[in-house]
């Protein structure tokens, strides 16, 4: 068997590849032209919506799709044309590293991680995993406000048995992103130590980019939460919960504030 | 069922909320028999220790019935009598199987909260506050009690509630506070706080074989009691200068182990009383740590300080230079009821240590606030105010 000699999450981030930008990530619209589009297109959908008739929805439509060019960086006829003006904006992944210690013997922890339907049990954002086969699987997770699912397909691109998993999703993923995770003893009979990266490519470039930075606090707290989740369900059989109710307060409208206390933590992003 | 409420700072109310339900299949539902205030309540009501919020049901020390249990409950059926740690441990994390109960990694649903204030998390707590997970207490007349067969621990036959309720709470944590001491035969045990936790510290001291134990207070009935039913030699902190006391009852040595039963709302008199009381109130010290700094002061070179006192942020002025430089070693924590518990109740049924002496006062939920009040006052020798929901 192999020995994992080397502990460090910088070593880890540099040993997984990034996610391929394909899907919502993948730009071929430079930054100049994406603003003249959005703006463009938004002059065409005010001039299209001020009066109803036929070709002024048509005009309305056409400024709708160019909104959406500007917005995404992704324009499907620049595309059949093989034109790319988005060199000067490739995306960056962005990456979030976690390692904890589980009271349970390595093979028990990767057994129940590599068994990837598990994942919903503890990953509060996901609703579904479902293997397609022994590398690939399917993955569902619910928009927030219930109006809707976004899906992707993965795929486990190494993996050493009960030390680590690497995956990453599909080409033209909705999110597209990528991950591993390490199983090590941990010392002294403590049980397991697992380190996780995640690298993630943010949707729409550069707006997307920023967008990431504001919100990644949130991703990477989001991913604590459901790697201390994965800890507790597997040392406990359960994830502790405090009660739903433990307030004598009579709930009204307003007063939301007992609500976010009392629940475990909640991403604010999911 | 009736709970007596946490409104506002020093405003509690019953309310009528939902009975509690069993939610996993380690839980079981008891039907509170009787329930003590502490004084870590004190601290929350009083408002230093945040993330506690209208509506929570205060109370974490409590003994009652089972009424319910769930699938996997192994221990207990309904009907027996139990008494029940006030820290929730999940029995199965690295901290829980080395008996260090309220570390548990796993019980604290709001553990994000007290990894930003202390870096990590510890076990959640029955009805005190959301940074300690959030879990409604005992002054109620149900309540629900997650991994029940780890928790919770049936009363020996015969025994009467008044003797026993403390064992979920003072007594284990004056017991730690004594083993945590590291107590041997001929051992000089300096106690500071004669309320419950101090009372029971005394009585564990000398069931660790101290030569002498030496309890300060400024409650006369207080001293009193631990006089009559602890057998200590007593020290008013009003009426006389406490380290010289301790130095000339100690043969100039100073005693060998120190005990902080009293914590962060500390009172004393003198300039640092007014200094502590002055940063408190403008919030720029949450604790005021007057007993931990005379602890350090009179504890004997090379001896021990043991802090069951609750702390819950930062202190001033600790004499670091002190504690080093006379090689002091340091042992605090919240208590670890499910180490201490069965033990404690085989002390209580052979008559060695009996509790009850405690209970000065037996209320209704609904004179919830005037039992805090005279708790918190002190008034009519008030020692334990214990509900009988």
């Amino acid at each position: 068997m192999t020995q994992i000699k080397v502990t460090s999450a910088e070593y880890i981030a540099e040993a997984l590849p990034d996610p391929i930008g394909s899907g919502s990530a993948y730009m071929n619209v430079g930054t100049s032209e994406r603003i003249i589009s959005a703006v463009a297109g938004l002059a065409l959908m005010s001039f299209g919506l001020r009066r109803f008739s036929i070709p002024r929805l048509l005009v309305a439509a056409a400024g709708a799709a160019l909104v959406e060019r500007g917005a995404s960086g992704y324009c499907p006829v620049n595309n059949m044309v093989k034109r790319d003006t988005s060199q000067a904006a490739k995306p960056e992944s962005t990456e979030i590293t976690k390692s904890l210690t589980i009271n349970k013997p390595r093979t028990e922890v990767y057994q129940f991680w590599r068994n990837l339907e598990n994942l919903p049990k503890f990953m509060q954002h996901l609703s579904e995993v479902t293997q397609i086969d022994s590398k690939r699987s399917h993955w569902i997770a619910p928009v927030p406000g219930g109006i809707g699912k976004i899906e992707w397909e993965a795929e486990i691109i190494e993996e050493v048995e009960n030390e680590k998993i690497i995956w990453r999703s599909v080409p033209n993923a909705s999110v597209d992103n990528s991950g591993e995770i390490l199983f090590k003893d941990a010392p002294a009979g403590q049980g397991t130590e697992i380190y996780v990266v995640i690298k993630y490519l943010p949707p729409a470039g550069a707006i997307g980019g920023t967008l990431a930075k504001v919100f990644n606090p949130a991703f990477k707290q989001m991913v604590k939460e459901d790697l201390r989740r994965f800890k507790r369900l597997i040392e406990t059989g359960e994830i502790p919960v405090s009660e739903s109710r433990p307030s004598g307060k009579t709930q009204t409208i307003e007063d939301n504030s007992m609500d976010q206390i009392e629940k475990t933590y909640e991403s604010p992003l999911l | 069922m009736k709970a007596l409420c946490y409104n506002n700072v020093r405003d509690l109310r019953v309310e009528n909320i939902p009975d509690p339900a069993i939610i996993s299949p380690k839980d079981m539902i008891i039907r509170v028999t009787l329930s003590s205030v502490c004084g870590s309540d004190l601290h929350i009501i009083n408002g230093f220790i945040p993330t506690v919020k209208s509506g929570d049901v205060l109370g974490h020390e409590f003994m009652g019935e089972v009424v319910e249990t769930g699938s996997e409950v192994r221990k207990f059926v309904k009907g027996d009598r139990v008494v029940v740690s006030s820290v929730i441990a999940c029995g199965e994390c690295h901290y829980c199987q080395h008996d260090s109960f309220s570390l548990c990694d796993n019980t604290n649903p709001n553990a994000f909260m007290p990894e930003k204030l202390y870096g990590d998390t510890m076990a959640g707590i029955f009805g005190y506050t959301h940074a300690f997970g959030g879990y409604a207490g005992s002054h109620a007349q149900y309540i629900r009690i997650p991994f029940a067969d780890i928790g919770a621990f049936k009363v020996p036959e015969g025994l009467h509630d008044d003797s026993v309720i403390f064992c979920s709470d003072a007594f284990p944590t004056g017991y730690m506070a004594a083993d945590m001491a590291d107590i041997k035969p001929g051992s000089v045990v300096a106690i500071w706080g004669c309320g419950g936790v101090g009372q029971m510290a005394i009585q564990s001291a000398w069931l660790m074989g101290a030569e002498r134990v030496i309890a300060i207070d400024k409650e006369p009935y207080r001293l009193r009691m631990a006089r009559e039913k602890g057998r200590a030699e007593t020290i008013n902190f009003e009426e006389a200068d406490v380290l010289e006391a301790l130095r000339d009852m100690t043969a100039g040595r100073g005693p060998d182990c120190c005990i902080d039963a009293v914590g962060m709302e500390a009172s004393g008199s003198g300039f640092g009383y007014a200094y502590d009381k002055v940063k408190q109130w403008a919030k720029l010290e949450n604790d005021r740590p007057l007993v931990l700094r005379d602890a350090i002061m009179a504890c004997r070179k090379g001896g021990n300080v043991s802090i069951v006192g609750v702390y819950s942020g930062f202190v001033d002025k600790i004499p670091m230079g002190a504690a080093m430089n006379k090689g002091l070693t340091f042992k605090m924590g919240q208590m670890h009821g499910q180490k201490y518990i069965p033990q404690l109740l085989e002390y209580v049924q052979s008559g060695q240590v009996d509790p009850s002496f405690m209970v000065t006062h037996k209320m209704g939920l609904e004179q919830g606030q005037e039992g805090y009040d005279m708790f918190t006052q002190k008034t009519d020798n008030c020692m334990r105010v214990v509900f009988a929901p």
